[in-house]
């Protein structure tokens, strides 16, 4: 896995315990011996999901030759979430799944498939968990609904501010 | 006065929000993705073999009647040289064993089958993951019990550890 995340490394036993606090205080209180065998420790370390020896997808990296195409699939590839990065969309990510994906994203919109229709596609492979722009549905609607009813919120509070002070003047 | 108590909502709201990010943030990260194709029929794909001298492998093979094991592997995947003496035995017990090699070089195939064993009964290369992402696999290793009408059963995420087999064994048991 090539994303530097600090829960993957917490997850893959973390021996050296550089994520947490107690880990970052023994850190800075170890000398400098101990700083340069941890470095090289840390540079010699094989990720636990190695990459394939095959070269980048077609379009992992390439643009589309027609720009309205690219950018619509940038668009829907800065949408969809890394499955091996999980916190990154796969526009972002180094990772090679996200770089197939990103061909395949690619390749489908050459083909003329609609952003929308790939992304239904995606979520029935993986769920909805994949897509950063969670569909209008039952259970999301208070992700939608919520920032309405805080503004609404809000002027009512505001409401009574400014009516108090007019009653007073 | 009797509003007083709203002057405290938004504080309370903004406790319930950190409560959520703290939630957030602690909470163990570790989430596998599963296939949303599971008591689907398989997705129509045809894989070329993997290496000279294996058949590779297609969704119409997976419906011919006899329920299979597809495992989901790669020769630089280093969790599947792990589960491959379970791959092994399972073979053993007469179970087929379909293999899909992602991003994988003939060369390579053979020194990893050479070195941890061979159960595969069918090799499909899929060289750009297309398969693979089809079939709502998010990495390697990863298995799937196909039923005898091609419809997936059981998807297990990860390397099949001893503690798995059984788990293994009764979903293709029931798949037949």
């Amino acid at each position: 896995m090539r994303c530097p995340s600090l829960r993957g490394a917490q997850r893959r036993g973390n021996p050296t315990g550089l994520g947490g606090r107690t880990g970052l205080l023994r850190f800075a209180r170890n000398d400098v011996l101990g700083a340069a065998a941890l470095l090289s420790v840390l540079a010699t370390a094989t990720p636990a999901f190695a990459d394939s020896l095959l070269p980048a997808a077609e379009y992992a990296n390439r643009q589309l030759p027609d720009p309205r195409q690219e950018a619509r699939a940038k668009a829907l590839m800065e949408t969809i979430r890394c499955l091996v990065c999980q916190g990154q969309a796969i526009s972002d990510s180094d990772a090679e799944m996200a770089g197939d994906m990103r061909s395949l994203i690619r390749t489908r919109i050459a083909a003329g498939e609609s952003p929308e229709s790939i992304r239904a596609w995606l979520i029935s492979r993986y769920g909805e968990w994949v897509t950063y722009d969670p569909p209008l549905e039952p259970v999301t609607w208070p992700l939608w609904a919520a920032p309405a009813l805080l503004v609404l919120f809000g002027l009512f509070l505001a409401r009574g501010r400014f009516r108090r002070r007019r009653a007073k003047s | 006065m009797k509003r007083r108590w709203i002057l405290w909502l938004p504080l309370g709201l903004f406790v319930v929000f950190l409560g959520f990010v703290a939630f957030g943030l602690y909470a163990p990260a570790e989430r596998t993705i599963q296939s949303g194709l599971i008591g689907q029929p398989v997705p129509d794909f045809d894989l070329p073999p993997g290496m000279p001298g294996r058949p590779g492998l297609s969704s119409t093979s997976l419906r011919q009647g006899r329920p299979h094991v597809v495992n989901i592997f790669a020769s630089w995947c280093l969790p599947c040289r792990v589960e491959a003496p379970q791959l092994e035995a399972l073979s053993r017990r007469g179970i087929p064993i379909d293999g899909i090699a992602v991003r994988d070089r003939p060369e390579d195939l053979a020194q990893f089958l050479a070195t941890y064993g061979d159960p595969f009964r069918t090799i499909g290369a899929d060289t750009d993951r297309r398969v693979q992402i089809e079939l709502g696999s998010a990495g390697v290793p990863e298995t799937f019990v196909v039923d005898g009408r091609g419809v997936i059963r059981h998807q297990h995420i990860g390397a099949i550890t001893e503690g798995d087999m059984a788990t293994i064994i009764a979903a293709y048991e029931a798949a037949r």
